[in-house]
């Protein structure tokens, strides 16, 4: 996993509600069996005219020129719907590495943050705002500080996310890399549990 | 401190507590199939591991299966891929694969209770948002991502943070026509399909002390439709009845004992919930939904709410945005609408019991000629039985096509789907945009409702439609 301290950044705005995970990576594009090029599918329906033609839809938010970065700023209830991870892996193949907005599904959250990516929830005012800013517009992630900042007015909301995550998230370490380091009292709770 | 069902299962499960962090939480058993595993296999691969506990994971293939000719291989070059790897994964590290072709095989949340693997107090996990499911027998099931599957496979445990704690508690007697789906509908439009976010629910009252296991599980199945990590009920002599004989459940002392056990598993009588929310079983209606979240449901005879009225202008735009992908009208009645697809089928209504509601409906009568209707049992088990009550045999006699098991059209990954435009009365669990098929339309309804509308073609409720010979 790669690390994730500081950053600034661009966004595109998706102001939509209810943003599910079959929108953000349809079912027929999960069939691989890898964990790589799901980018090129993202919001695949949302995004192009049909499948077989790769015609942009003109006005969807990735399609248009004007924006650009790391960060996707979206409407509340993002990433609801199926536990599949391809949508995360989908984003930051696009190259995400923060989603911003004002409520988060569970399992989209926990996903995300197992690849790398920082699902930021901010109050629905904040939203807004950010929402309301023009294309050129940079936002500054610190997740040591927990904060998200506008750049140009310097408003700024914290955002939660437990320590041992942030711990994570900072070195580039994951869960697996812990759960391998404590199989000794797996195997200990194992033997008390008699599974 | 009280004791809440979800807390005893929990807390006997936590290995350790990480401090200001998840726990570490020991899964019994893990259920994988052919689209959220072949990541978290190549994942342990690079790390130079093996699963490691292979006899606690159970595959099946299901999403991606033909529910046509399942004897031939798979046409479609990518599904045949993705099972062969699951197959050769299965291979590598001893796992029990009920693959296409296996008597065993089918959707994975219809086999794990119906082999008897699922059973109260057991932690189980699967790389699919449905494993709510299990929940139905006093079990903490929750779906989980591939990383978190490949967690498994390292560690036999996933980190989790305890979610908060709700019970949903629904007294009375359901109104004739009304059926487990119903209330899981009903509730999903009272609370909305974000109203149980970061809860674990546990479903109590008079009226789920009544259902069977099947009814149970439809509802701890969509219980992940009101955002819920997961959904819960207590185990009881319906449980132990359904369990009792079935391929994996214990037997002689051992099944004493566990009974016993099991037993154990209610929440105290004062033990405190996060959130408590009381239904009258009365109040619930057949329902359906109109739009392209499960929250956006209705009683199938009251009208599509108009966007207009509503204050909150997310909400608003939403509404609108969603009757225009259905091609629907606020202040409308859905009754009488023609539809051109039904699908029965899903791990929320595709057990035994969801075709005996059918078969009780159509017995007798034939499909309307403009609609298409697809049966397809959740698994070979479910289709066996069918057959031996001889329900396949109303089914073809009412002009239904039969499918073979599998996840089939509640998804648009495999061959089974919806064409874009047209409108289909399913069993299934969801109703987003494209769910079904790039532009299908898709109305969420229980088993009798689509059964209803087979008949007639067009949205019915199901108390209006007359009895076979008048
Ligand atoms: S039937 Fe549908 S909801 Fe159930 S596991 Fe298969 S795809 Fe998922």
């Amino acid at each position: 996993m790669e690390k994730l301290e500081v950053l600034q950044s661009r966004f595109y705005p998706l102001p939509a509600e209810n943003v599910d995970t079959d929108q953000i990576i349809p079912a027929r594009f999960l069939k691989a069996t890898t964990r790589d090029g799901f980018g090129k599918n993202l919001f695949r329906d949302w995004r192009y005219l049909n499948d077989n033609e790769q015609t942009p839809k003109p006005d969807f938010v990735l399609n248009q020129p004007q924006y650009s970065g790391q960060i996707l700023v979206a409407g509340k209830n993002f990433g609801s719907g199926s536990s599949r991870e391809h949508a995360a892996w989908a984003l930051l193949d696009f190259g995400f590495r923060v989603i911003i907005s004002s409520f988060f599904a569970d399992i989209f959250k926990n996903n995300a943050l197992n690849n790398g990516v920082l699902p930021v929830q901010v109050s629905e005012q904040f939203l807004t705002r950010i929402l309301q800013l023009g294309p050129e517009a940079t936002l500054t992630v610190n997740v040591a500080a927990q904060t998200v900042t506008i750049d140009e007015t310097g408003e700024q909301e914290t955002f939660e996310i437990n320590n041992y995550k942030k711990t994570c998230l900072i070195n580039g370490y994951d869960d697996i890399d812990y759960l391998l380091s404590v199989r000794a009292e797996i195997q200990e709770y194992e033997n008390l549990a008699s599974h | 401190m009280a004791n809440t069902l979800f807390d005893k299962i929990w807390d006997r499960h936590v290995v350790k507590s990480i401090p200001d962090g998840p726990s570490v939480l020991y899964i019994d058993k893990h259920f994988i199939h052919e689209v959220t595993s072949p990541q978290a296999f190549s994942g342990i691969e690079k790390r130079g591991l093996k699963v490691f506990r292979p006899k606690q994971v159970v595959a099946t293939a299901d999403h991606n299966v033909p529910t046509k000719d399942q004897h031939l291989p798979i046409k479609e070059y990518l599904s045949r891929m993705q099972v062969e790897k699951l197959t050769e994964n299965c291979a590598n590290h001893n796992i029990e694969l009920y693959g296409l072709g296996h008597p065993y095989q089918g959707i994975v949340h219809i086999i794990g209770p119906e082999l008897g693997i699922t059973q109260p107090g057991m932690t189980i996990v699967c790389g699919d948002s449905h494993t709510s499911t299990h929940g139905a027998f006093g079990a903490i099931a929750f779906g989980i991502g591939t990383s978190e599957v490949e967690m498994v496979f390292a560690s036999q445990c996933v980190l989790q943070t305890k979610p908060k704690s709700m019970r949903i508690n629904i007294e009375g007697e359901l109104p004739p026509g009304v059926v487990s789906k119903d209330i899981v509908l009903y509730i999903i439009a009272k609370i909305s399909a974000a109203g149980a976010t970061g809860y674990f629910v546990e479903f109590a009252g008079s009226a789920i002390r009544r259902l069977s296991m099947e009814a149970r599980m439809t509802i701890c199945n969509m219980s992940i439709e009101m955002g819920a990590r997961g959904g819960m009920i207590a185990p009881d002599e319906t449980t132990f009845e359904y369990m009792k004989g079935r391929r994996f459940a214990p037997v002689g002392a051992e099944w004493d004992r566990k009974v016993a056990e099991w037993k154990e598993l209610v929440s105290a009588d004062d033990a405190v919930f996060d959130k408590e929310i009381f239904i009258k079983a009365e109040d619930i209606q057949p329902m359906i939904t109109y739009g392209t979240n499960p929250g956006l449901g209705i009683a199938v005879n009251s009208l599509i709410p108009v966007a207009e009225t509503i204050p909150d202008e997310g909400e608003r735009k939403n509404l609108e945005k969603a009757l225009a992908y259905m091609g629907l009208t606020g202040g409308k009645s859905l009754i009488g609408m023609p539809v051109q697809h039904i699908f029965i089928g899903s791990c929320t209504n595709a057990r035994i019991e969801d075709l005996r509601l059918v078969a009780g409906v159509v017995k007798g009568r034939k499909k309307n000629e403009h609609v298409q209707v697809m049966i397809v049992p959740g698994s070979q088990q479910v289709a066996r039985q069918a057959h031996e009550e001889g329900l396949d045999q109303i089914f073809i006699e009412a002009g239904f096509e039969i499918r073979q098991a599998g996840c089939s059209a509640c998804l648009g990954m495999n061959e089974d789907k919806i064409p874009a435009g047209e409108y289909c009365i399913s069993t299934s669990n969801r109703n987003f945009e494209g769910r079904q098929g790039a532009g299908a339309r898709t109305l969420l309804a229980s088993p009798l409702t689509a059964a209803a509308a087979a008949i007639t073609g067009v949205v019915t409720d199901i108390r209006d439609l007359p009895p076979v010979n008048s």
